[in-house]
């Protein structure tokens, strides 16, 4: 991506923020991103379209799952200065609690890197950090 | 099996395909008559796209119909219908979808215990020989519904 070339020709990290906003999936979604204490945070405020149970009503697993796997790439493309968008090779993910219809928040940490696949976990928690409402596990291979 | 239950199905289906999130994404639901069997189709659409260089789809989009077909076909099994939650969900990705192509995902019901029911599901391009996308989960059955007290924090 032109972005990220070009904050690794400038010798910096990339602003996570503007590398969301050029993914259109993540648009779609209302993702936005920040950088907070030295690692990456996402935020996605509720709307309609993210609904997965009209009856509670609670955010579809899907956009858990996407809000999971976006901040593990987020993470690693950050954390690494990969030039490319890192490849999922496998993920699971947790749901440990409804999400409502508020504002989400999402984290992710490198557990490991080699030199080909990391491994990165991620959580997301929405009115209190320290009751996660999903967790994810995932390797990603950066492509370079 | 009544052709009753059959419709009421195919009805439901229809209803989970209208789901905010999947219809959002212009996702179909193809099915849902068999027992314990589902399957889904998603057109491609820019809207889609986790890689803006190759326009190949986001992997949250494959979870995400994936999650809703393993859910479709869970409802599939049951004799009673009843509400269900994901609990957790394993996907391995076999190859990137290619860009302007439809996605299918299909899912089967493999046990439905008392409290929770296991599923394994895939999603491919056409050919179920060459899958993009290959899945395991598990779901909860929330007998009696949501009038339930909530579990304990």
């Amino acid at each position: 991506m032109e972005l990220l070339a070009r904050a690794i020709a400038e010798g910096r990290d990339p602003d996570p923020d503007a590398l969301i906003a050029a993914i259109p999936y993540c648009r779609y979604l209302g993702v936005r991103a920040a950088v907070k204490d030295g690692a990456v945070s996402l935020i996605m405020p509720f709307a309609a379209h993210l609904v997965g149970n009209p009856m509670l009503p609670a955010l579809h697993g899907g956009v858990i799952g996407s809000l999971l796997e976006t901040a593990a790439i987020v993470q690693v493309v950050w954390e690494t200065r990969a030039p490319k968008m890192p490849k999922p090779v496998d993920i699971t993910v947790d749901y440990l609690r409804t999400g409502k219809p508020v504002e989400t928040y999402a984290h992710a940490r490198i557990a490991r890197q080699g030199r080909r696949v990391v491994n990165v976990h991620a959580e997301l928690w929405q009115e209190d950090e320290t009751k996660p409402i999903a967790a994810l596990r995932g390797h990603f291979l950066i492509q370079s | 099996m009544s052709d009753n239950w059959f419709d009421k199905l195919r009805d439901l289906g229809k209803q989970m395909g209208q789901t905010a999130y999947i219809a959002g994404l212009k996702g179909e639901v193809l099915e849902m008559v068999a027992p314990g069997r589902a399957r889904m189709r998603l057109p491609y659409g820019p809207d889609l796209v986790g890689d803006p260089d190759t326009g190949i789809v986001h992997g949250g989009v494959i979870t995400g119909i994936l999650d809703h077909t393993c859910g479709m076909c869970v409802t599939a099994a049951l004799r009673t219908p009843m509400p269900i939650a994901t609990l957790d969900l394993r996907i391995d990705y076999m190859k990137p979808a290619v860009p302007g192509q439809d996605i299918f995902a299909e899912a089967e019901c493999v046990k439905v215990g008392h409290d929770v029911a296991f599923v394994r599901g895939l999603a491919h391009q056409g050919s179920r020989e060459e899958p993009i996308a290959l899945c395991t989960g598990a779901f909860m059955l929330i007998r009696g519904g949501y009038q339930m007290p909530p579990a304990a924090e």
